[in-house]
This record gives C-alpha cells, structure tokens and sequence, in this order.
C-alpha cells in the first residue's frame, strides 16, 4: 500500500519555507465554499438518522399491533417496505451524517487556526503563561471541532427526532404529546443545562488542582538533579503525590455530576414512558395508538440523552471559545500605519533619537513565553525577556532615553548586564514594541510611518529567540531566504562556523522535536547563518556568541566581526573582546547609555568598560 | 484490552473493587431493561392492568439508581487508576534519575503524567463496563427470546454474531490503512503548533504572513487525511448500525405477518420487538466505546513504555567484572603520586568526613540508544581537596562524569572508587549528602527564595540562608519585593540567569557537611559582573573540598589546581596550570585488551 501521498509530502516538509508553496492559493479558492451549506447537509443527515430511527420503530410498532387486528394482508404492506427502507435509511443517513460533520468540523477549525495565526502575526504584547499557553491555545482551536461534531449536529438532530416524536404523538393523542414534551425537555434542555452549568463550576476549582500537579510534575523532571544531588527527592514525590490526591478527590466528586446527569436521563425517559401509556390508556388511543406512542417516546429519548454528556462538554467548549476571542481582540503590540510610506532605499542611514520604551506590565506574574522546545537557551523570554521581567517589576523604563546614530557601513556595538535594555533596544528597532517617547527613523523616516514588515526586512538579524522548526535542517536555514541557491545556504553556513556539523548532520536532516538534535551552541549558530543569509541592509545581532565555549565564541566574533566589515551592524554582546573593530561601543545600564565611544577611548577612562574589560582580560590566558 | 493497565488494576485493591461494582452495577441496569421490556409488552397487550406501570416505574428507579452508582464508582476507578499510574511513573522518573532523564523527552514525560493519563477516563468509565454488559446483556435477552418465540430467536441468533465478525473484519482491513494515517496526522496536527511557536523566528525574516497560507495548505492536507481515515473507520460503524435496524426489520416483518396468521399473541411480539434491539444495543456500544477510548489507550502504551524500560537501561553486567578494571591501574598512572601533592590541602587528613579521593578506573558509560559512548575507557584520580577544572567541546563527555560521581549514572565498564570503596557499594544518599552540586542549569522551585536555598537543609534557619546567600554573593535577594520570602516564578521566571545561579550556589553553601563540590559550567551564559560573583563565590566554595567543576570561561578554569580536558569521551589532556606538566593518560595496551 503507498503512503497517501500529500500528508506524506507534508510530513517531510510541513512547509516552513517551501518557495514550491505559491500554488496552493489556487486551490484554496475552490475550498472556501460557504461552510453553512455542508453544515446543512450534515445536520439534515444526522436529523434523517434520527428519524429513521424513529420511524423504524414507529413502523414496526404499528405493524405488529396492527397485524394483530388481522387486517387484510394489504394494509399491512406499506407499513412493511417503511420498516425495511427505514432500517436501511438509519444506518446510510447515520454514515452520511458522520463524514459530513466531521469534514465541516475540520473546516471550522482550519478557519479558527487561521484566523488565530492572522491575529498572532502582528508583534505581541508579552503574555501570562508561558510556553503552555501557545500549547493550550492550539489546543482551544479543537474545541471549535467538538462544539459542531458533539454538540451543535447531536442537538440539532436530536431536537429534530424530538419534534417529530411529538408530531406523532399530537396527531394520536395531545394529551400523551404534552407529556412527551415534558420529559424532552427536561432531558434534553435542562438536564444537559445542569450539566454545563456544573462543568463550568467543576472545571474552575479542578483547573488549580490540575496545574498544581503539572508544576509538581515539572519539578521532579526538570528538578531532577537538583533533587537527587541535594537528597530532597522524596520530598517533592510526596509533595506531587499529594497533589494528584487533592486533584483525585475532585475528579471524584466532578463523577457524581455526570452519575446524576445519567441517572436523570433514565428516570425521565422512564417515567415519560409510563405517562404517556397511562394517558393513552386512559385516553382510550387504542393498542395501535397506545403501542406507537409508546415506542416512539421511548426511541425518542435515545438521541436526547446523549446531550447531558454534551452540556459537560460544552463547558469548556466555550471556556475555549472564549478565550480563542480574547486573543484574537488583544492590541497588537504596536499600530500599523493607515497608510504606510514607502519603504526607504538602501544605503540606510539608522538614527535612534532620546528613546523611551516601558513594558506593559504583562497579563500575569510570569511573562516567560519561551516555547520549551528551543530552552536550551535558558528562560528569557520573547523578545527581551529579562529586560522586560525586571525593568517592569521596577516600574521604570526598559530603554530610557537612549540615542544612536548607524551610519552605512557603520558598526555599533551595544554592551551591559543583563536587563539593561540590550534587546528591547533591538526590539524598538525591529518594531516589535511601541516607543513610549522619542523615535526611529531610517533615512529621515520615522518607523512608526512604515509598515512593520518593511522595517523588518530592513533591520533584521539574529534575534534573541531563535526557533528551531520541525523539518529540514536546509528548510530552516531557508526561511531566511526561501530563493537563495545552494552556494548562498553554504556561504552562509561557513560564515557561521556551521558548516562541520552541517556535514554530520546532512541537510535534510530533520530537526526540532524538542530541540534534541540541536545543541545550544548549534541553536545560535544557525540562527546566525539565518541572519547573514537574509542579509539585511541593518544586521542586528543579539548574543550572537552566547552559549558558546569560549574557542567557539572567539572565533565565531573575530569571523563575525570580519563578515560584517563595512555592513550597517548593530551588535549586541557581553564580550569584549574584538569590539576595538566596531566604530562605537555603548554601554547601558538600566536602560540609559552610562558610556560610549570607541574601545580604546572606553578603556582608558575608569567606569563598567574598563572594569569588564579588565576582568576579561585578567581572566584570559 | 490493555494487559498491563489489567494487571495494574488487579494488583491494586480499591481498583478492583470500585471496577467490580461499576461493572456490577452496569450489568445489572442491562438487565433491568429486559423486566422492562416484560412488562412495557404485557401493559402495552393489554395482559397487564395499568397498575403494572407502577412497577414498571419502580423497575426505572432502580435503573437510575444503577446508573448513578455506576457513574460515581467509575469516576473512582479511574482517578484511582490514574493515581496509581502517576504514582507508578513518578517513582520511576525518580528511579531513572536525571541523566537518563534528559534523554527521554522531559516534556513529554510531564504532560504524560499529567494531562496524558487523563485519556484513560473514557477507556476506564466508558469501554471498561461496556465489555461487562456486551458479555452478559445479549445473553440474557437471547435466553429470553428463545423462551418467548423461537423464530425470531433464531434470526438474532444468526445476526448477531455479525456485528463482532464484521467489526472485526472491517477493523482488520482497515487497521493497517487508519494507523498510518494515524501517524500523518499527528505530524499535521503538530505543524501548527511548532508555526505558532516559532512566530518570532518567522517574523523577523518577514515570513511570518506567507506562513499563513502553508498554514491552510497543510490545514487542507490534514482534513483530507482525516476523511480518508474517517471515510474508512466510519464504514466499521455503518456496518454495525445496518447489521442492527436490518435485523430488527428482519424480526418485526415475519412476526407482524405470522401475527395476521394468528400463530403469535400480541404479548410475545411485542416483547420481541422491545427485546431483539437490546440484544445488539450492548455490542454496537462497546464498538463506540473502544474508538473513544483509543487515546486512553495510547496513553497508558505510553506510561508502560516509560516503567517498562527498566530492562534495557540496566547495563549489562559483562564489563564489571572487577579483575579486568583493577589490573592495569597503577602501572598506567604516573600522575597519581604528583596530584595528590598538589592538591594538598587542609582537607587531606580529615579522614572519610573530610574531602575524599575519588578514582575512576577504566570507565566506560553508554547510554541506551547511542553508538558512541559518552566517557571511553576513562582512568582518573581526583585527590582529597584537589581543584580539577574538565574543559573541552559540548558533548565531551565532562557532564558524564559529574553525573558518575553523583551516582546519576552507572559505569557500563569499570568503576568509580570514592576512598577506595565501590561507589556500588556506597550508601547513594550518604554519598550525595557530601556533596554541593550546582547543575549547568539549576532549576528553581516555585516556592520562596529561602526553601529554595534549604532544598538540602530543610531545618536550616532563616540565618544559615541568609549567611549562605551571602557567601554565594546573593545580595540581591534583599532587594527582591519580598527578600528571601519572594516566591520564585515557575522555573525561577522572575530571577536572572546569574541570580539563579547564585541561588543555586547558596543552596551549596547551605549544606553542612560537604566535602565535594561539583559544578556543572557555573558562569555560561553570565555577563561579566554576575560571572565575577560567581566565581568569588565559587572560589570559597572549593575551599577545603574536592571540587570538579565543568568549566568554559578563563576565570573559573583559574581556580583549579588541574585541568582535564575531555574529547570523544576520553581525557585527551591533563595538566597543572601551575607546572604545566602535562601528563599524557593515551590508554595502554593491557586496557585495551581489558575490553
């Protein structure tokens, strides 16, 4: 048997670059049909299902006491063919019903992804919750899916069996109807509303519980040497393994809601039953009459009760739904102009005039966004995670205040602890976040009058979370230039000092998976051939040597500083070794230039260069 | 069914027993419904007398109460299974200890025994009790119906074995086609996340809006995928439904007709006709059932695979057959006499309490998985107080060896001597009490600064901490909004790298009693006045211990007394900065026939 060819094709290249992949708008033409008229066939499908249902019991049970009446053989025979045709109808409209809701339901959801990636692309204000949240918020588009195929279609079609149970019972005996009614509703409306209305309190007091257990977990994987060196593993074992009983004993009771929710669907349709042969008794509908009525009721329960286990599951359905909108209604980090000028034309002269960036405070405590897969890094997050953790719980600006001047050709080293600004400066750079004061203008231009991506594809480089996708290693390198040929990938890999573990590792080599296969070093060398393949007319560079050893790194910045002579590069680094090269070196301390100028000049007056440089220097054989 | 999840439940008693009554309960409620039926036909004939109804709504209230405690004691057996497989995992998570940790996926593993063993609900509540009621159920009501009319018996006997053997048939045929889609999908269903995750990467080369139509393309790829699979695995389903409502036509038309013949009373037909359904209702269930509880299944595939790998993992114990390693050692070490001169410190004469010798000889460690081992034939000994510094490229094998002497890994060939005594032998938490380890990247517990710094003193006073931060140059702790009582973010989220590792150093400092210090590449990742920090810090640290630190930046590599430099696996260098005598350690020819 052969691999269905295209998921194949996918798996191998789920198209991260593919410049191949321009044909495919073609095709996308012809599937964005109005998704309401495949909603239609399917709830029309699932409704048919039902009522074949219905109708093949209401047949036979017509049949059978009408046969034995000893009617001539005639009048039985319609009812016949209706008890075969409805046998077969049940099963065929069931199948149509199946496929058709879940290809709408699948299309329902690769709108939902879309339209949650369409809201991602513009830059993002730091979130609450980290990696998880990219996660769980994938995961919330497949609540689109279950809302249709679990309880949307089931609804519908259950209201529809219902409807005609009752039209049956109406055209037999009212009375018997009404009752039928009643016990519908109860199970098919209230009972499934308790059950949501549970579930959205259950989920609320089990979510705590449930990332208590998570963290609890985290801890003793990623904690494991930390715990087994220190001889506290046992203690966080216990510390998990009561938070798996505390998570247990709600989970426990949450079960008698869904116990209730059963057991009230089998009451209700049980009784409903009794009642509706008892008023037909009474009502003197006749065996034929009191039979059908019967049975139909009885039938009529069955797409109905499901809906209960439908109403817990609608909880957090809407749970997700809700928060898929807020996503999608969150500001974007910075405005798009209305009308964007026009992209300015190399040589690019880059002027940073008195700057002013603050952090919104993020949404919660922890705006560590840093997806797990590419950790290797260490924890900060996004764009300039450190920077923006610190300088917000400070309450004081990230970059305050900060001018500089690119030149063409120019290159300009920023340096300074940790947090000091380093890569939000970067950051305002490639309007990734909007300058409180002060602006950035690109020959004359200020940034904020060009479209975000125009500003990228002018200042650009090797960014501070480098990611790492699930394909091929060439793949990876290429999304940074999706035409360049095979002499360009290898320049750019050699520049990079990439090019021996290229060779072991093999192009198309596939990469990713929780960032195994690639080393912290490997991470940010790749990263670095992405950028000098890109080659933007401003290089910006952050840590391009961090993760380093120390060889690796002082070799990667003397070629690096070769690479980019006469580029506009903006270089952020904690090393100074090599920075004599550079035109300007700035230091920054909490956000504000505290020093600038050239190496030599920096060294000879007292202050943090020369005291870094001293260090480094002493520390250096 | 899930042989190791059965035997899971069967070793466990409060499983079994909430697993029995829900089960009980289940086939009890079943076959309530065939009274039911008894006495809806007799209501419905007119042979019972309305009064009947009372009954039969009696005979409803002892389903629904049937129905609830199947539901309450199902949703026990599952949390307590669930515990149980957590509690099971857990344990082997910390019996695989961290170095084999970081080969598994450690995401994986914490969604596994979170979030992933939540799967097996619908396979515990759902398809777990459904077995029971198909196993008695449609027994029950073919007993009936051949004690109520044997013809219509017949034609449920003859039909019902359909559903099972079509079932079958279809899932045979179709098993191999559904479980390779199975696999496409999930690499589809994975692409979305791994875009969205890597939206910065994407953006910053301008790529992130073509992005989006591949976005649809592969969305398009995955959906026809999904039909096809779908297309097939509903065919199973279409079968089953059409085997069920074909069978009740068949039942109802031949009655109806024998009926107008008068050879059937009206009771007896319309028991049948109530009947025959629940004979295939209990099947087609349990066929829904097992689909729903495949993902439960994939999980608990998942936990066993992680607490069955015990048998691989163990090292074969071919290589530590001690006369082969212990041969060679003093013919091939001429440096040993010398290193134990240099690092003479105060240490020495403290006896097995004071800063031990620790000798490796002809070590080999392979982990599971890899061809090249990650420490080769490594002979090595680290005398009482002495300050070795292990250089050289990622993946050199230096984190091996620290692992090796926190016990973290065994030797696959020799064996590491801590004063002379087998590190086998050695009581592993005694060991470890002696030693201060700071891993490359110290993880931080959610909780306050201060339990973070006692990890391995929990009785230690808010004054040891305090002294412990300052000795490991913590002083911003101070400043933090709470000072030591500042609850760490998950993973130490609000802390820098160099406070986090500060606080780890602390947590060294904290520990009485240590005699070893191990550090794992302290000041990667710090910028110049954190790495200046740390190294004072680490520099008091080592005094008076044996210290093996990892190390890349000049300042750290300047505190040791020695340094050995790692390559492939094997000590390639071994020299005394101070001397710079280097002693060459190339395996000689007695080690290599050792092998």
């Amino acid at each position: 048997m052969t691999r269905p060819t295209p998921s194949g094709t996918a798996g191998q290249d789920p198209g991260v670059t593919g410049p191949a992949s321009g044909g495919a708008a073609g095709q996308e033409a012809g599937q964005v049909r109005p998704m309401g008229m495949r909603l239609v066939w399917a709830v029309l499908a699932g409704a048919a299902a039902d009522l074949a249902g219905l109708g093949l019991i209401a047949a036979a049970a017509w049949l059978i006491t009408r046969a034995a009446e000893q009617p001539p053989l005639a009048a039985l025979s319609v009812a016949i063919v209706a008890t075969r045709a409805f046998a077969t109808g049940k099963g065929v409209f069931r199948y149509a019903e199946r496929l058709t809701g879940h290809d709408v339901a699948l299309r329902a959801q690769a709108r939902t992804r879309e339209r949650l990636y369409e809201a991602l692309v513009p830059p993002q204000q730091p979130r609450q919750g980290g990696a998880d949240l990219l996660s769980r918020m994938v995961d919330d588009t497949e609540a689109v899916q279950d809302l249709l195929v679990r309880c949307l279609l089931p609804a519908a079609a259950a209201a529809t069996a219902g409807l005609a149970a009752v039209v049956i019972g109406l055209t037999i005996l009212p009375m018997a109807a009404l009752v039928l009614v009643a016990g519908l509703v109860v199970a098919g409306v209230l009972l499934p509303a308790g059950t949501a209305a549970a579930a959205r309190r259950w989920s609320a007091r089990i979510a705590p519980a449930r990332a208590a257990l998570a963290g609890r977990v985290a801890d003793l994987v990623h904690g494991s040497a930390d715990l087994a060196a220190y001889g506290a593993d046992g203690d966080a074992l216990a510390r998990a393994l009561a938070a798996d009983e505390a998570l247990a004993a709600l989970e426990r009771r949450q079960a008698r809601v869904h116990a209730a929710a059963l057991a009230g669907g089998t009451l209700v349709q049980g009784l409903t039953v009794a009642g509706v042969v008892l008023l037909a008794q009474a009502g003197g509908a006749g065996s034929v009459g009191t039979a059908v009525l019967a049975l139909t009721s009885l039938v009529a329960f069955e797409p109905v009760l499901p809906l209960a286990a439908a109403g817990e599951r609608l909880a957090g359905v809407t749970a997700a739904l809700r928060r898929l909108r807020e996503v999608r209604a969150s500001t974007p980090a910075v405005t798009e102009p209305a009308a964007p000028a026009p992209r300015p034309e190399p040589p690019l002269t880059v002027e940073v005039d008195d700057l002013v960036v603050r952090h919104p405070v993020p949404h919660g405590a922890a705006p560590d966004s840093r997806p797990a897969a590419n950790a290797a890094r260490g924890p900060t997050a996004g764009f300039a995670g450190a920077d923006t953790a610190r300088a917000a719980a400070a309450g004081r600006p990230a970059v305050d205040g900060v001018s500089l001047r690119l030149t063409p050709g120019k290159r300009v080293a920023v340096v300074g602890p940790s947090g000091a600004g380093k890569s939000t400066l970067l950051a305002a750079l490639m309007r990734l976040v909007e300058p409180e004061s002060g602006a950035v203008r690109v020959n004359g231009v200020d940034i904020r009058d060009l479209a975000g991506d125009d500003v990228r594809a002018m200042m650009t480089g090797l960014t501070q979370d480098p990611y790492i996708f699930r394909t091929s290693l060439r793949d990876n390198l290429r999304l940074a230039g999706p035409d360049a040929d095979e002499e360009t990938l290898r320049r750019a890999v050699r520049d990079a000092r990439l090019e021996e573990w290229v060779e072991r590792t093999g192009w198309d080599a596939e990469l990713g998976e929780d960032g195994r296969t690639v080393s912290g070093g490997q991470l940010q060398r790749l990263a670095l051939a992405r950028a000098l393949l890109y080659d933007p007319p401003v290089l910006l560079l952050d840590e391009p040597a961090e993760a380093l050893d120390e060889e690796t790194a002082d070799r990667l910045m003397s070629d690096l500083l070769d690479v980019t002579r006469d580029r506009t590069t903006l270089l952020v680094t904690h090393r100074l070794k090599g920075l004599e090269l550079v035109d300007e070196v700035i230091v920054l301390d909490e956000g504000r230039v505290v020093q600038r100028g050239r190496h030599d000049e920096l060294v000879s007056v007292p202050g943090y260069y020369r005291d870094l440089w001293e260090s480094e220097v002493l520390t250096r054989r | 069914m899930h042989k190791d999840l059965l035997a899971l439940m069967r070793a466990e008693r409060s499983v079994r027993v909430h697993l029995g009554v829900t089960m009980a309960a289940a086939v009890l409620a079943g076959l309530l419904v065939l009274v039911q039926a008894e006495l809806l036909a007799g209501v419905l004939s007119g042979r019972f007398t309305a009064a009947a109804l009372a009954v039969l709504a009696a005979v409803v209230g002892v389903r629904a109460l049937l129905a609830w405690t199947q539901g309450v004691f199902a949703g026990r057996t599952a949390t307590a299974v669930k515990s149980a497989l957590r509690h099971r995992l857990l344990l082997r998570l910390r019996e695989l200890g961290p170095a084999r940790l970081t080969a598994h996926r450690s995401g994986e593993l914490v969604t596994l025994a979170g979030r992933g063993l939540d799967g097996l609900d619908n396979y515990l509540t759902g398809y777990l009790p459904s077995i029971a009621v198909a196993a008695v159920v449609p027994v029950a009501v073919l007993i009936r119906l051949f004690a109520a009319d044997l013809a219509s018996a017949v034609i449920v006997l003859v039909t019902l074995p359909l559903i099972p053997v079509f079932g079958a048939l279809v899932g045979m045929t179709t098993k191999a086609v559904t479980e390779r889609q199975f696999t496409a999908l999930s690499r589809l269903g994975g692409h979305f996340l791994d875009v969205v995750r890597g939206l910065p990467t994407l953006r910053a080369f301008g790529r992130a809006r073509h992005q989006a139509t591949v976005i649809q393309r592969v969305a398009d790829e995955h959906r026809s995928a999904t039909m096809r699979t779908l297309r097939v695995a509903f065919l199973s389903s279409l079968v089953l439904e059409l085997c069920a409502s074909l069978s009740l036509a068949l039942v109802a038309v031949p009655i109806g007709l024998r009926l107008l013949g008068g050879s059937l009373d009206l009771t007896t037909a319309l028991l049948v006709l109530l009947l025959a359904p629940e004979a295939y209702l209990p099947l087609r269930a349990m066929g829904t059932r097992f689909h729903a509880s495949m993902e439960g299944v994939a999980a608990a595939d998942a936990a066993f695979a992680v607490l069955d790998r015990s048998a691989d993992d163990e090292t074969s114990p071919d290589g530590e057959r001690p006369g082969v390693a212990a041969a060679p050692v003093d013919g091939g070490r001429p440096g040993v006499a010398a290193a134990t001169v240099d690092g003479g410190s105060p240490g020495v004469a403290a006896g097995t309490a004071g800063a031990p010798e620790i000798r490796l000889e002809h070590v080999t460690v392979r982990y599971p998985g890899r061809d090249v081992a990650a420490l080769e034939d490594v002979c090595l000994t680290i005398a009482p107080g002495e300050r070795v510094a292990l250089v050289g490229e990622s993946g050199g094998g230096k984190s091996t060896l620290l692992h090796l002497i926190l016990g973290f890994v065994r030797p696959s060939r020799g064996r590491v001597l801590i004063d002379g005594t087998d590190l086998r032998d050695l009581d592993l938490a005694g060991w470890r009490a002696r030693l201060a380890f700071v891993a490359q990247r110290p993880h931080l517990f959610s909780v306050s600064v201060a339990d973070n710094i006692r990890l391995g003193a929990p009785s230690a006073s808010l004054d040891d901490v305090r002294r412990a931060a300052a000795s490991a140059h913590a002083g911003f702790v101070a400043d933090l909004p709470q000072g030591f009582d500042t609850v760490v973010g998950e993973r130490g989220a609000n802390l820098s790298a160099g406070q986090r590792q500060r606080v780890a150093l602390a947590r060294a400092f904290c520990r009485p009693g240590t005699s070893v210090l191990l550090l794992d590449e302290p000041t990667a990742r710090l910028d110049g006045r954190s790495e200046a920090a740390v190294v004072a810090a680490t520099e008091r640290l080592a005094q008076d211990r044996t210290a093996v630190v990892v190390a890349h930046r000049p300042a750290m590599i300047d505190l040791a007394d020695r340094v050995i430099r790692l390559h492939g696996g094997r000590v390639v260098s071994d020299t005394t900065p101070g001397s710079r005598l280097v002693r060459q350690t190339a395996p000689t020819g007695p080690e290599r026939s050792g092998k």
